[in-house]
Order: C-alpha cells, then sequence, then structure tokens
C-alpha cells in the first residue's frame, strides 16, 4: 500500500522553528488574495522543503479539511517538520503579521467607517470583489461541468440553493449533502 | 441586554469552523446569516465593509471574523473569534496531517476527497449569490463585478489591482 518506508524527506532541507515562523510570516504578508502561490514558491522553489509533489499532497489534504486552507496548510507543514510546536509555529506565523493589521483596520473603521467616501471606496472594493469570488467559482466549476453529466453538478447545485436560496444553516446543509456525495463517489470509483 | 456576546461569538465561530470545507469563501453565508440576520449584530452594509477590508487585508481571508469579533466586543472579541474559527480546525488538522499519508491509497480516502469538491463549490457559489446581494445594490456595482469576474477568470492578473479599480470607481459616486 505505502512504499514509504524510508522517507525520501532526507533528501529535503529541514527547516528550523524560527525559520518556519519567518517562513509563514512572508508567506502571510505577501498573500494578498490567496496565499497558496507565495507559500509553494518559498516552500519548493526557494528552501526546498517539500518537493513539488509532497507540496501538492499536503495542500491537497488542508484543502478538503474544514476550515481556512491556508491555516490547515500551515498546521499539516509545520507539524511534519516540529510535531506539535512546529504546527503552532507555522500557525503564528502565518497568522500573527495579518492580525495585527486588521486589527489596526477594524479600529480605524470603526473610527471612520461612517465617512461617505470610505463607504464608497469599500463599496467598489466589495464589487470588484464579489466579482473575483465569481471567477473563482467559475474556474473551480469549468472541470466538474465540463464532464459528461453526472452527479457532482447536482450536489454543487444542491449545495448553492441549500445555502444562498433557501438560506439554511451551512452545518445542516453539510451534514446531509457531504455524506451522499462521498457516498456517491465511493459508488463511481 | 449585558449578555456576554463573546460566548455566541465562539460558539458560533467555533461549529462554523469544523463545516467550512472551502475555507472563509465557503463560510461567508453562514457568517453573514448569523451576524446580520440572526444576531443582528452589524447591518448588511458593515457586513460588506468587513468582508472587503478582510479581502485588501494581507492574509487568509479568514480574517474577516477578527473584524467582525472586533465590532462585536472590540479586542476581546476580536481575539475570541479568531481563536475560534482557527482553533478547532487547526487541532482536527494536526491529528488528520499524522494518520493521513498512511491512508494515501485508501478508497474511502479518495472518496471524501472526491465527494467534497462539489459541495465546497456549491458553498462558494452560495457565497458569492450573498455577497453579491449585499454588494451590488445597483447597475454600476453590478458592472463591476461582472467585468471583475471575466478579468479574473480570463487572466492572471493580481487582485489587488482589480480591489483598486473598484475602490477608485466607488469613490467616484456611482455606486
Amino acid at each position: 500500500m505505502s512504499d514509504s518506508v524510508a522517507p525520501p524527506r532526507s533528501v529535503v532541507v529541514r527547516p528550523s522553528l524560527p525559520e518556519l515562523f519567518r517562513a509563514f510570516a512572508v508567506v502571510s504578508v505577501s498573500g494578498f488574495g490567496g496565499a497558496l502561490p507565495w507559500a509553494r514558491r518559498m516552500i519548493v522553489d526557494q528552501r526546498g522543503w517539500m518537493t513539488a509533489e509532497e507540496f501538492n499532497e499536503a495542500f491537497a489534504l488542508s484543502q478538503f479539511l474544514p476550515g481556512p486552507n491556508v491555516v490547515n496548510f500551515s498546521v499539516v507543514f509545520g507539524s511534519r517538520f516540529g510535531g506539535a510546536a512546529g504546527a503552532a509555529v507555522a500557525l503564528a506565523g502565518l497568522m500573527g503579521p495579518p492580525l495585527i493589521i486588521v486589527t489596526a483596520l477594524a479600529f480605524l473603521y470603526a473610527r471612520f467607517g461612517d465617512i461617505e467616501m470610505l463607504s464608497r471606496i469599500l463599496g467598489g472594493i466589495t464589487a470588484a470583489a464579489v466579482g473575483l469570488l465569481i471567477a473563482v467559482v467559475a474556474k473551480m466549476a469549468a472541470p466538474l461541468f465540463r464532464k459528461r453529466w453526472d452527479w457532482p453538478p447536482l450536489v454543487a447545485i444542491a449545495a448553492f440553493v441549500g445555502v444562498a436560496i433557501m438560506q439554511w444553516p451551512l452545518p445542516l446543509v453539510f451534514v446531509v449533502l457531504a455524506p451522499i456525495s462521498i457516498a456517491l463517489a465511493w459508488m463511481r470509483q | 441586554m449585558s449578555e456576554n456576546p463573546l460566548v455566541p461569538l465562539f460558539g458560533y465561530f467555533a461549529l462554523l469552523s469544523l463545516f467550512a470545507v472551502g475555507g472563509a469563501n465557503a463560510a461567508i453565508p453562514e457568517m453573514h446569516r448569523i451576524a446580520v440576520d440572526v444576531m443582528h449584530w452589524m447591518s448588511d452594509r458593515q457586513f460588506a465593509d468587513s468582508f472587503a477590508i478582510a479581502q485588501i487585508s494581507p492574509g487568509p481571508n479568514i480574517i474577516i471574523v477578527t473584524l467582525i469579533g472586533y465590532h462585536v466586543a472590540g479586542l476581546a472579541g476580536a481575539a475570541v473569534a479568531t481563536v475560534a474559527m482557527c482553533g478547532p480546525t487547526c487541532i482536527f488538522a494536526f491529528f488528520v496531517a499524522r494518520t493521513w499519508d498512511h491512508f494515501k491509497e485508501a478508497r474511502w480516502r479518495i472518496a471524501i476527497q472526491a465527494g467534497l469538491v462539489p459541495v465546497s463549490l456549491g458553498l462558494i457559489g452560495a457565497s458569492a449569490f450573498v455577497l453579491a446581494g449585499t454588494a451590488d445594490h445597483n447597475i454600476y456595482a453590478g458592472l463591476i463585478t461582472a467585468v471583475t469576474a471575466i478579468v479574473a477568470f480570463a487572466t492572471r492578473i493580481n487582485p489587488l489591482w482589480l480591489f483598486a479599480v473598484g475602490g477608485v470607481l466607488g469613490l467616484t459616486g456611482w455606486l
């Protein structure tokens, strides 16, 4: 089943805890609109901490785990190299700098959020951000919908309708749809 | 009225964090439902503004929970919301990461992975829909959304440029 008796990790450089923290701190502040490309560049291209394949696998895992993907990734990556301490350090690096910045922004918004000009700017940014989100959905949907009409588009549409149109609570929609979808994936293998 | 808002803040986000497959983008409708419709923590516009600020901030977009938390209960709220949203899922990720590699070829693992993709796609689609409802009040905002969607789909442009254009157009006062 698994041929990883001798982990290929010996070829790969092992980061120290301070290095882990620094790497994820840098990724977090450069990662506008998604930290993934930056994380990849840092970990695979620059530091050689993972091969491209290992990175893809670790990220695939982070993606289907619940919660924010990059946050999961920092935990998965950190724990691989430093156990619980590594996970904590990578997470702290990823979340620390953005938290400081966004708390300052929250303070400013609480102070100046009523200013007409600011709210107009934010309105324009939100409109653009929604467009960006639609593009993400379209990119994700393309491979799913391109195949013959099958169960994945139906599940996606059901999740959409449940949350967006019916406005049911997400946990409810998830608990109903995820097992069905996984069962269908199982049967089609 | 003096009930401590930190308790529902923690409870809702901790629960949500365990179902948010697809990350922050998938969890937006539920956050909106809780913060605006159920708990009345903030107005529709304040929610949309928080989303915009989270988008233009560096770091994971999930940081919108920090903004919501701050809005509800200041620094304590920000801390509680962030820990609630990241804590449970991080602990989960930690333990899954330790065992996952052993099941690389397992049929159930592949089924879980394949089965969750369409669910998270539907959830993210719902986010776009809910946010469009709060952001696109008029034809101009709708146009910005539409053009941004097309440009972002067709090119690999840095999203910051799109936000900058949106912000400048918003400033002109058409929206």
